[in-house]
C-alpha cells in the first residue's frame, strides 16, 4: 500500500542513533567570480541550539540555502540525518526534506494563502489523504502552539505584523512535526518584547519537541538567552564552533569585536550566567 | 509493527484497553484514526508503554481521546506526559482558520455590486491618475531640470529599439496578407492594381499604428503594470515618497514619455513595414514591380494619411502607458494582484486603444482627411 510505504520512509525507527544531525565538509560556495565559502567545516548536534552568527553579507543565508539543498554547492560534503544530500534524487530527497522546517528570512509565507492554509499546504503535500476536520484541528494546535492569536488562522500574511509572520513562518516550519529547524534572523525586525518571546518559544518548543535548531541571528540576546553553542562565520569558513565563554577565551578580533563590544559588553554584564546548558 | 494492538477482552463495566504501540507520529495517523474506534462514553485504559515515538500529532490524538472520553493513561515516558501538556496547552482553543464568507445568495449580489463600484473606482481613479500626471507634466514644463533625461532614453531603448524586430516582423507578415486577401477579391473587377492603394493606405491610416499599439501594450504597457507593482509591494514606492521623490515624477513620467516618444516612430516604422511586405507579394504574385509600386503608393497615399498616422499614435502610447502604470500603481496586498493587475493593464489599454480609434476614424472622415 502506497500510504504505509511513505509512511515507512518518511517514517525511520531503527536510524543509526547519530549525534550528528547536520554535517558539513570542506564546503565551498562561489557566485560567478565571488568566493562565499571555502573549505567550510560544521557540525550540528542533535537537541542543540546552534546559533551562527558573523557580519553582513558573510554568506550565512547562503549556508542555509546548500544545507537545505537550494543551492548547490561547488565543492564539498554536506550530510544531513547522516545522509548525504548531494546528487540525491528526488524522492530521496523529498523524504529528508520532509523531517525539516524552514522559516526564511521575510517568512517567505504564500500571500495567496490563509496562514491556516498556509500550515495545511506541507501537510497535504505529504499526506494527501488526511480529512479536512482533521487537518482543521491540526492546523489550530501549530498555529496556537507557535504563539499566535485564536483569529490568526484566517488571516492573509498581508494582514499580519512582522512579529506574526514570523511566528506563522514558525507554525508553516512546524507542520510536518520535524526533527530540525532552520531559523534564519527569526527576531530581525521585532521589537525586543516581541524578540525575547519568540526566543522563549523557540526554546519551549526544542524542549517540548526535541528539535535540534539552526539558528542564523544577529542578535546578542538571542545568543545569550537561547543557543547551547554558537558558530561563527568569517573570512570564508567557520573560524570557531563553541558556547559563548569558549569564545570569549579566543582571540580573534571579530569575535572579540562582536561580544566585547559597546552592544555586546552590555549583553554580557547582564545576562550574567543564565545561559542553557550550564 | 502495528499501530494498535489487540484490544483486551472486555468485561461489562470494565474499561477497554487500548494498547499503542510503535510510531504514533503524523504519517500513522490516518491509520491510527482510522483502526481506534470507540463509542461515546465508552471508559478506557489507554496504555503508551509500546509507543517509540510520539509527535505532536500523535500526542494530539492522545489527547483528544482524553478531552472525549473517560481515559485512563498508562505506560507513558515522562517526556510523553511533556509532550501531552504542550499539545494540550494549544489545542482546543475556539480558533478561527477561515475568513467569514456570506451566504450564496448575498454574495452573488455583492459581487455584482463589487464589480460596478470597482469599474467606477477605476474609471475616476484612471482619470485622477491622468489628472496627476498632467501636473507632473506641467511642472517639468516649468522647471526642465526635472525631467529625467535618462530615465526617458533608457525606457525609450526597451519600449522602441528593443521592439523593432518584432513589430517589422508582424507588420510585414500583416502587410503580405492584406495584400493578398485584398488581390483575390480586387481581381474579380479587374482591379487588382488597386491592391497598391489598399495596402498603401490602410498601411499608414489604420493597421501600421494599432498593430502598433497593440504590441506596444503588450510588451511595454504589462511591462510597466509589472514592475511598478512589485515596487509598490516592496514597498519602494513609499521609500520614494519618504525620500521626497515623486514617483509621478521619477518612475511614471519617464514611461510616459518614452512611450509618447516611441509611438509614431514605431507606427510609421510598421507602416511602412507593412507595404514592405505588400509590396513583395504584389511582386511575387501579381508581376506590378516595386518601382512601379511605389510610384503607384505615392500617388494614391495623401499626406493627410501620415499626419493621421502620427496623430493618433502618441495618444495611444499615453493611453498605454499610463493604463500599464495606473494598474502597476493600484498593486497592493499579494503577488497575485501584480499579475492580474497586469493582465488588466494589457487589456484596458488595448480596449481604449481601439474604442479611441473608432472615435478618430469618425472624425478624421468627418474633418474631410477621407
Ligand atoms: N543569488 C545570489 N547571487 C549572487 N550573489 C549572491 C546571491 N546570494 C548571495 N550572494 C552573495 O553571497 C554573499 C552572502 O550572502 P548571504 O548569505 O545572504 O549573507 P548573510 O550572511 O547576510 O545572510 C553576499 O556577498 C551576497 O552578495
Ligand atoms: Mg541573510
Amino acid at each position: 500500500m502506497a500510504e504505509a510505504d511513505l509512511a515507512k520512509a518518511a517514517d525511520p525507527v531503527g536510524e543509526p542513533d547519530d549525534d550528528i544531525v547536520i554535517c558539513v565538509r570542506d564546503l565551498k560556495n562561489c557566485f560567478g567570480e565571488q568566493v562565499v565559502h571555502e573549505g567550510l567545516d560544521l557540525d550540528v548536534r542533535r537537541g542543540e541550539i546552534l546559533g551562527v552568527v558573523g557580519g553582513s553579507g558573510t554568506g550565512k543565508s547562503v549556508l542555509m540555502r546548500s544545507i537545505i539543498g537550494l543551492q548547490t554547492p561547488v565543492e564539498g560534503e554536506i550530510k544531513v540525518f547522516g545522509t548525504s544530500m548531494i546528487g540525491k534524487d528526488e524522492t530521496e530527497a523529498r523524504n529528508i526534506r520532509r523531517r525539516w522546517g524552514v522559516l526564511f528570512q521575510a517568512a517567505a509565507l504564500f500571500s495567496t494563502l490563509t496562514v491556516a492554509e498556509n500550515v495545511q499546504l506541507p501537510i497535504r503535500e505529504y499526506f494527501p489523504g488526511l480529512d479536512q476536520d482533521m487537518m482543521d484541528e491540526i492546523a489550530a494546535y501549530k498555529i496556537a502552539m507557535s504563539g499566535l492569536a485564536d483569529d490568526a488562522g484566517a488571516k492573509y500574511p498581508a494582514e499580519l505584523s512582522g512579529g506574526m509572520k514570523k511566528r506563522a513562518g514558525v507554525s508553516r516550519a512546524l507542520a510536518l512535526d520535524p526533527d530540525l529547524l532552520f531559523l534564519d534572523e527569526p527576531t530581525a525586525g521585532l521589537d525586543p518584547i516581541g524578540a525575547a518571546a519568540f526566543d522563549e518559544l523557540i526554546l519551549d518548543l526544542r524542549n517540548a519537541l526535541h528539535l535540534t535548531v539552526f539558528l542564523i541571528t544577529h542578535d546578542l540576546d538571542t545568543l545569550y538567552a537561547i543557543c547551547d553553542r554558537v558558530a561563527v562565520l568569517a573570512d570564508r569558513k567557520v573560524i570557531a564552533v563553541g558556547t559563548i565563554d569558549e569564545l570569549l577565551a579566543l582571540d580573534h578580533p571579530w569575535i572579540q569585536e562582536y561580544f566585547r563590544g559597546p552592544r555586546g559588553r552590555a549583553v554580557t554584564e547582564h545576562s550574567g550566567v543564565r545561559r542553557p546548558g550550564q | 509493527m502495528s499501530e494498535l494492538a489487540e484490544p483486551s477482552q472486555v468485561a461489562a463495566g470494565e474499561p477497554r484497553v487500548l494498547s499503542f504501540s510503535g510510531n504514533m507520529t503524523l504519517a500513522r495517523i490516518r491509520s491510527i484514526t482510522r483502526d481506534v474506534d470507540v463509542q461515546p462514553g465508552e471508559r478506557l485504559i489507554v496504555d503508551l508503554s509500546e509507543v517509540d515515538r510520539m509527535d505532536t500529532v500523535g500526542a494530539w490524538f492522545i489527547h483528544r481521546l482524553r478531552r472525549d472520553h473517560e481515559v485512563e493513561l498508562t505506560g507513558a515516558s515522562q517526556e510523553q506526559l511533556d509532550l501531552l501538556d504542550t499539545v494540550a496547552a494549544a489545542a482546543d482553543r475556539p480558533a478561527k482558520l477561515r475568513p467569514d464568507a456570506p451566504p450564496p445568495f448575498s454574495r452573488v449580489i455583492a459581487m455584482i455590486g463589487e464589480a460596478v463600484l470597482q469599474a467606477g473606482r477605476t474609471l475616476l481613479g484612471l482619470l485622477g491618475f491622468f489628472g496627476a500626471l498632467l501636473i507632473t507634466t506641467g511642472e517639468i514644463i516649468m522647471r526642465p531640470r526635472k525631467l529625467r533625461w535618462h530615465a526617458v532614453v533608457q525606457r525609450l531603448e526597451i519600449v522602441g529599439v528593443h521592439a523593432l524586430g518584432i513589430i517589422g516582423l508582424m507588420s510585414f507578415l500583416v502587410g503580405i496578407v492584406i495584400a493578398q486577401q485584398g488581390a483575390v477579391q480586387l481581381r474579380q473587377f479587374g482591379a487588382e492594381f488597386y491592391t497598391i492603394n489598399l495596402v498603401s493606405r490602410i498601411s499608414f491610416r489604420e493597421l501600421g499604428v494599432l498593430m502598433t499599439a497593440i504590441m506596444v501594450a503588450g510588451r511595454s504597457g504589462s511591462a510597466f503594470a509589472a514592475q511598478l507593482g512589485s515596487m509598490k509591494l516592496a514597498e519602494e514606492v513609499d521609500a520614494m515618497r519618504t525620500i521626497g521623490v515623486s514617483p509621478m515624477e521619477a518612475l511614471v513620467f519617464p514611461r510616459v514619455m518614452a512611450t509618447v516618444l516611441a509611438m509614431p516612430l514605431l507606427a510609421f516604422y510598421a507602416s511602412i513595414m507593412a507595404i514592405f511586405g505588400g509590396m513583395m507579394l504584389a511582386w511575387a504574385q501579381l508581376d506590378i514591380t516595386p518601382i512601379t509600386f511605389i510610384q503607384r503608393a505615392r500617388e494614391a497615399t495623401p499626406v493627410n494619411d501620415l499626419f493621421i498616422c502620427l496623430i493618433k499614435a502618441p495618444v495611444f502610447g499615453i493611453i498605454i502607458a499610463v493604463s500599464g502604470c495606473f494598474q502597476g500603481m493600484q498593486v497592493r496586498n499579494n503577488n497575485e494582484e501584480v499579475g492580474f493587475r497586469t493582465t488588466a493593464a494589457v487589456v484596458q489599454a488595448i480596449f481604449l486603444v481601439i474604442v479611441l480609434d473608432a472615435f478618430f476614424a469618425v472624425f478624421f472622415s468627418s474633418i474631410g482627411w477621407i
